[in-house]
């Protein structure tokens, strides 16, 4: 994405009408049968389009109706004849489409994703006026699935965890979700092709098998069109590890080519002898174009792919310095980065906000992907980390990534699970937290308090 | 992959390869797949992609531009016109009635060079090393259809279908304009003539035409684009790349536009002959940025884009056009690593052989700690995917990016590609016509260094410096 003068919205008011000049918020809005993915797609599209520096939030209308209706009884609240309960649920979605009026106008949201059902023509009509009034450009993404296996799937991984269901039995709950389905498949209105042509939508059908995009009209339903496609639900994991220790790592130096000390390529043996006994069916295996993550990959004695953008983030002049000479030959730099160190960029190097943007391709890589093992650096792990545990911009760079550590992530749910297998095999400790004093008037000591032991 | 499998447990010393800067296991591997390119090749089955529409819905348009993004990005990929095996097989084209559906004799030509295109693209595979073929003909029949699929079964190819379907009489008239009058076929006739003659053949299909069926085909993969890009249905992506050329497809336009090219104004780095760095613009090169200025208003551009890259250089050539302009840090100019702010003279002094290795594949030569022609390639695609999506737009950016923007516009290869000239001072209108691109250079008579340093006739690491300096262009 594009970074630099982008100008700020501008909207000038006329009647029932805003017309958008540059910069349109944008409102997704998702449609389709309880069970059938939306609040998958709603989270890790939001998640996705955060951490790539697209200002994203979502806005669930059933979490509006919990917070309405304290205590759910039973599927009747959704029954299409239930008068008190479609008034409930009217409110509810209005007090969503305020929310994200708020935060598409004030909060400097840029994308909203409104996770309903809005499976009748009307209601999306109701969204499409409030968009036209407030100058948000539309965008509908449809998920179709008559596969009955996937939708119990779905309704077994997410529904009975749900608010709604902590004190039912699995029974009851899919009993109860079954006939909750029921009340909408009557009134269901599907995009149609002819009726909607001139709206603009993706329209998944059968969990991605097929899509039919009508009327992209951005850059950013460019990209997540793109990103919507390349996403997939079969199970997989995808382990994520820095080099084994580096010669330079010892010596408390940061970047650099160098190779891997004894200890590192004891590390690689004992990754070797956990990649095997994880019994993974085809393992890719990922690296950098860096000496040590390509030592580390030797040992595994499988093929491997090596990426440039997975090398570590550039420090530019302070390539090889240890954190004393930085703060010796570059206090100010030292200490800027110290105030934002998400943004700061090395003098001729890069900072993790450009890192994020190099390392794109690789997570819409991953999300295509299956069982994935990318051996790679500390910053570059801490951005993957964070596109996965959905981490702001200021979380990221204080992620801890210890050497010789796996991390295994493992879609479930809404989110990830997250083992850390340390492989015992000791290392040094390369991660600075963040001192008290980020001042630039502030005392050499005061810069190198959490600067970790080496040589 | 072609790595060998190591049984030894020992850990293998690494060397970096002198030219492309990658670190490999000593013990001779099987490089032959893994070149070293920053983009690991997500490619292992060839791919067949086989178009499919009436005439004049755009399948060569198509065949053409993919092919062409296909091979910028690194995947050897191939066109086969079967219009084209037609024409060599029956030299003149008398009119409509060749095509006609009763016309057995021309049926027996057709099915013939459908076989023989669908024969040079399995050479095109095993002995040429291609990666992808498109294979563009109508392919309106589903039994035409099922004829390359068996053949691609038999081979272990993948297919992915493209279909174009579009029944808007303006645009199948201004397709027919663009590029059927201009056709070897309709050389000696007028317009009005080739116009009906052509109206006659489309209708030769129509009747045959089966559409791709979204319940019969549902096992293909395919991508069918409708109405010129107002809609699509995407089936079955398989793979990587599937997914890269529907990604493509989807951005692509044909709306008319133009695309502008510059450099920035000479720098001070320019008049002093060295590479790289970040300074900022000489005198003459702010007189061309206000020149600039004057040259954009005077083409009275509808809307029009301005990019630059994060580098001083470009951004105070934009500031002087006093209009928005967006900075991408990828248009950046190519990482001369250790070699940044050295002019030639003491590159080949401090790094003769390296300076030699460069002459040898200026391509995929990376610079050590910096980067390689191949590398700005990649790092390049995005802007190329929204300069597709845009519409005018004049990117102000540097010597080496501007070689990799341009080769993808002119299709030129990559061993063209970094001997591009692409002087200060002179802006380059790119607008594309029929199956490709017009350009327009507009010298805008501000005089500046030549910065073109020509590939020297001896490129060996054993030659002396003046060999090596003799194609430096002047400076001070």
């Amino acid at each position: 994405m594009m970074r630099g003068c982008s100008s700020p919205s501008k909207l000038s008011q006329t009647p029932g009408r805003a017309v958008c000049m540059t910069n349109c918020p944008t409102l997704i809005v998702t449609v389709g049968l309880p069970a059938r993915g939306k609040t998958y797609i709603s989270k890790k599209l939001t998640r996705y389009l955060n951490w790539i520096g697209v200002p994203t939030r979502e806005f669930n209308v059933g979490q509006y109706r919990r917070e309405f209706v304290k205590i759910y009884k039973s599927f009747e609240f959704f029954r299409p004849d239930n008068e008190e309960g479609l008034k409930i649920r009217r409110q509810c979605a209005s007090a969503a489409l305020n929310d994200v009026r708020q935060y598409l106008t004030e909060d400097g949201g840029q994308v909203a994703v409104f996770d309903a059902t809005n499976t009748t023509r009307e209601r999306r009509h109701t969204i499409i006026q409030f968009a036209e009034q407030n100058g948000f450009k539309v965008f509908f993404v449809e998920s179709v699935c008559e596969d009955p296996d996937v939708i119990q799937e779905n309704i077994v991984q997410v529904k009975l965890g749900s608010p709604d269901y902590t004190n039912c039995n699995t029974e009851e709950a899919v009993e109860d979700f079954m006939k909750r389905i029921k009340c909408y498949e009557n009134s269901y209105e599907t995009l149609d092709e002819v009726l909607d042509r001139d709206l603009s939508y993706i329209k998944i059908m059968d969990v991605g098998q097929r899509y039919l995009v009508n009327r992209v009209l951005d850059h950013i339903q460019s990209r997540i069109v793109y990103y919507l496609m390349n996403i997939h639900i079969t199970p997989r994991s995808i382990y994520l590890c820095r080099h084994g220790e580096s010669e330079l790592n010892v010596k408390g130096r940061i970047g650099g080519d160098s190779g891997l000390t004894a200890r590192g390529k004891e590390f690689a043996k004992k990754l070797n002898q956990f990649i095997q006994a994880q019994n993974i069916s085809d393992l890719k295996v990922w690296t950098s174009q860096m000496k040590r993550t390509i030592q580390t990959a030797e040992a595994l004695n499988v093929p491997y792919e090596q990426w440039k953008v997975l090398n570590e983030i550039d420090a530019g002049v302070c390539e090889e310095m240890m954190y004393e000479e930085i703060q010796d030959h570059y206090p100010l730099e030292f200490a800027l980065r110290d105030q934002d160190k998400y943004r700061y960029r090395y003098p001729k190097g890069e900072s993790y906000e450009d890192l994020v943007q190099r390392l794109e391709p690789v997570i819409m890589e991953l999300e295509r992907q299956e069982n994935v093992l990318v051996i790679c650096h500390q910053a570059v792990m801490r951005c993957l980390l964070a596109y996965f545990l959905d981490k702001t911009a200021e979380e990221l760079p204080y992620l801890k990534c210890p050497l010789h550590t796996v991390l295994k992530l493992t879609p479930v749910a809404y989110g990830c699970k997250v083992e850390s297998i340390c492989l015992n095999v000791d290392a040094v400790n390369t991660h600075r937290e963040k001192p008290e004093n980020v001042e630039v008037s502030r005392m050499s000591e005061e810069a190198l308090l959490t600067v970790p032991a080496h040589q | 992959m072609a790595l060998t499998i190591n049984t030894s447990t020992e850990q293998k010393k690494l060397t970096q390869a002198p030219l492309l800067k990658i670190w490999v296991p000593w013990m001779g591997c099987n490089l032959n797949r893994r070149r070293g390119s920053s983009v690991p090749q997500f490619c292992n089955s060839p791919t067949v992609i086989v178009m499919v529409g009436l005439p004049a819905r755009g399948k060569t348009y198509i065949s053409k531009k993919l092919t062409r993004y296909l091979n910028w990005i690194g995947v050897p990929t191939k066109m086969f016109n079967v219009g084209q095996y037609r024409r060599e097989a029956v030299k003149t084209y008398k009119n409509f009635e060749f095509f006609k559906p009763d016309n057995e004799e021309a049926m027996k030509i057709r099915k013939a060079c459908a076989a023989a295109a669908l024969k040079d693209v399995a050479a095109y595979f095993t002995r040429d090393h291609g990666q992808v073929a498109v294979f563009d003909a109508t392919n309106t029949t589903r039994e035409r259809r099922a004829i390359i699929n068996s053949f691609a079964k038999e081979n272990g190819y993948k297919v992915f279908f493209v279909e174009s379907i579009c029944d808007d009489p303006d645009i199948i008239a201004e397709n027919i304009k663009q590029v059927k009058f201009g056709s070897p076929d309709y050389v000696d006739r007028d317009i009005d003539e080739a116009m009906d003659d052509f109206i006659q053949r489309i209708e030769c299909y129509k009747a045959s035409y089966m559409t791709i069926d979204d319940e019969k085909d549902r096992k293909l993969s395919y991508i069918k684009i409708f109405d010129v890009g107002s809609r699509y249905l995407v089936n079955r992506v398989q793979d990587h790349i599937q997914s890269r050329i529907v990604y493509y497809l989807m951005n692509i336009h044909v709306t008319p536009r133009s695309i502008y090219l510059s450099r920035h104004g000479e720098s001070e780095l320019n008049l002093l002959g060295r590479i790289g760095g970040d300074t900022g613009l000489s005198p003459r090169g702010q007189k061309y940025a206000s020149a600039l200025g004057t040259f954009l208003k005077g083409q009275k551009i509808k809307d029009l884009k301005v990019w630059t890259s994060h580098m001083k250089r470009t951004i105070q050539t934009a500031e002087a056009l006093g209009v928005q302009y967006e900075q991408w840090k990828a248009l950046n100019e190519i990482d001369a690593g250790v070699c940044e702010e050295l002019t030639y003279e003491e590159i080949q002094e401090n790094f003769p052989e390296e300076f030699a290795l460069r002459d040898q594949d200026k391509y995929r030569y990376r610079y050590p700690k910096g980067e390689s022609y191949e590398d700005l390639v990649h790092r390049l695609e995005p802007v190329i995917m929204e300069l597709e999506r845009q519409e005018n737009v004049l990117v102000i950016c540097h010597q080496a990016v501007m070689r990799c923007l341009l080769a993808y516009f002119l299709n030129k290869p990559a061993d063209e590609l970094p001997y591009l000239r692409c002087p200060l001072h002179t802006v380059l209108k790119l607008t594309p016509i029929a199956y490709g691109c017009k350009v327009e250079s507009f010298f805008l008579n501000i005089e500046a260094v030549n910065t073109h340093r020509e590939r020297p006739v001896n490129v060996n690491i054993s030659r002396n410096p003046e060999e090596a300096l003799q194609t430096v262009p002047q400076h001070i």
